[in-house]
């Protein structure tokens, strides 16, 4: 950014003043002179969602992943299934094991003794998201009724973290789940499961799941962050936004327009015209992200070779 | 989707009834045991201590929140529960007052059944500065743990602000205003159609101003006992 003169904070400090130190410096009235153009330090408009990519099968060794970018954000979602012996109560399910990580490489503040503080609380806001938006049906992840069925262990790493981080984690997770495919897999002669390989693993022994499978997502949930300031609902923020703003609400939609979650944690009051126009700019961004998902798995189904 | 019998007997808007001790704790600097039905809750307030944890903004006062569950280790819900609070008193209290200190409450669930998070907010609210309202609703208002856990499809945890803003209690109480009441906290659990959402907002609404009622006529109690 070149370092134009700007006129002088409310604060009294008058004269010329790089952009660059005004944004150190007073934070929040940079942001507002935006807010006031209705436009963003980054030249988004206020209901303009970052460019978003997903790459799919990008962790080879794992059963399904999904490399997600929304602007800097990047989260890498992987999933990995292993054999294990369903619980009494639902002898005929499978599992999911959510883990969301914020390693330190994702951002200057977290440190390895330092875990960040979003961390455990978008854990359990994907894990809550996925298993009651009925995206995943658990029966099809069984093998032999009361005996074996799959756990799938999600992992979920930020590799940046630029903001909107919950909207990032959950798209990558249901790339992932869109990619898992689930492995073959025969019984031993001492009655225990084992994954199978390869072609000549196919007629050798004898299959308990018949050919490769994949999952049928159900309604798949799509989220959107949105920053409150006063009047102004800013779309997935970033991380200079978020931290002048404390103030956000996550709403997801799933395919039915029915919310699957409308998470707003404290901060300053919001009107309930406030909270409908996020639900609608969600309603939108939806749209957008259900055509972005079945984009990019047209173009890597072209490239396999079964 | 609509209880008409609750396991209860209560009627879908009827909240539990509420009572508070106040400062039972003497060693803290301020405390308060409220429960809500079967639900209880001790909160004690510590502070404002001298300096900021790392990473706080030394210009304001920076609150901690600790929240202790009755069982169990700590975990993810506690910590969503310790987010939630802070950033919903970081929005009530005046922080410019005590730059550079740190104001500790550490939220101890003596009994669970239900609304805690709700009960909480209340709570921590009246002990530190005042003026957080809580609320519950599905269809059905302040669902109880057993309620929560098996008959409803969904549910949102909703917290509300008080209509009236004033820390002044020897003013006399003031008319409630029609001006639009918004939301504070909403943590919803489980999917619910947008019009369900809206119901229990307004359903919240209309009942959050007989706990804000309650609430008043403690701290006034209080204040006056005080003076």
């Amino acid at each position: 950014m070149a370092a134009e003169p700007a006129a002088a904070a409310s604060g009294g400090i008058a004269g010329e003043m790089e952009v660059e130190a005004y944004r150190r410096l007073f934070p929040l009235a940079f942001l507002e002179r935006h807010l006031a153009e209705s436009v963003r330090p980054d030249a988004r408009r206020l209901s303009e969602a970052r460019p978003t990519t997903v790459g799919i099968g990008v962790v080879s060794s794992a059963h399904g992943s999904a490399l997600v970018r929304l602007g800097e954000t990047a989260m890498l979602a992987s999933i990995k299934l292993e054999v294990m012996s369903p619980p009494a109560e639902s002898p005929d399910e499978g599992s999911v094991a959510v883990e969301f990580h914020m390693p330190p490489i994702c951002s200057p503040l977290v440190r390895p003794g330092r875990p960040a503080v979003a961390a455990p609380v978008i854990s359990k806001a994907l894990e809550d998201v996925l298993v009651s938006s009925g995206m995943l049906n658990l029966k099809e992840l069984c093998l032999i009724s009361g005996k074996a069925s799959w756990l799938a262990y999600l992992d979920i790493y930020c590799l940046n973290a630029d903001g909107s981080l919950f909207d990032a984690a959950l798209f990558s997770s249901v790339a992932a789940f869109k990619h898992l495919e689930i492995p073959l897999v025969s019984v031993g002669d001492d009655g225990r499961v084992f994954t199978v390989g390869g072609i000549e693993g196919k007629t050798k022994f004898e299959l308990v799941n018949r050919e490769k499978r994949k999952l049928t997502l159900g309604n798949i949930p799509y989220s959107l962050t949105c920053a409150l300031h006063k009047d102004s609902v800013l779309a997935d923020p970033n991380s200079e936004e978020e931290s002048i703003i404390e103030t956000s609400v996550t709403i997801v939609v799933d395919s039915s327009d029915r919310l699957v979650s409308v998470q707003k944690l404290g901060g300053a009051v919001a009107s309930m015209g406030t909270i409908k126009e996020c639900i609608s700019l969600a309603k939108e961004r939806r749209r957008m992200l259900l055509e972005i998902l079945t984009g990019s798995f047209e173009t890597t189904e072209v490239d396999q070779t079964e | 989707m609509v209880e008409t019998g609750r396991a209860d007997g209560r009627n879908p808007n009827q909240l539990r009834p509420f009572s508070c001790t106040r400062n039972p704790l003497n060693r803290a600097h301020g405390s308060a045991r409220w429960s809500q039905g079967d639900t209880v809750v001790l909160a004690a307030v510590y502070g404002p201590k001298p300096g900021t944890r790392k990473g706080e903004n030394p210009e304001k006062a920076s609150i901690e929140v600790v929240w202790k569950p009755k069982t169990g280790q700590i975990g993810r819900q506690e910590k969503e529960y310790e987010m939630t609070l802070k950033r919903t008193l970081q929005n009530i209290c005046l922080l410019t007052v005590h730059p550079n200190t740190t104001t500790s409450i550490v939220l101890q669930v003596v009994d669970d059944d239900g609304s805690t998070l709700q009960l909480t907010s209340f709570v921590s609210a009246a002990v530190a500065i005042s003026c957080g309202v809580m609320e519950n609703g599905a269809v059905i208002l302040d669902t109880s743990k057993a309620e929560e856990k098996q008959q409803l499809k969904s549910f949102a945890d909703l917290v509300f602000p008080n209509s009236c803003k004033s820390v002044g209690l020897k003013e006399p109480k003031q008319k409630d205003e029609q001006i639009e009441r918004g939301l504070i906290t909403s943590i919803t659990h489980g999917v619910m159609s947008e019009d369900d959402y809206f119901n229990c907002i307004e359903r919240g609404l209309a009942a959050s101003s007989r706990i804000s009622e309650f609430m008043r006529n403690t701290m006034q109690k209080d204040a006056s006992e005080a003076a």
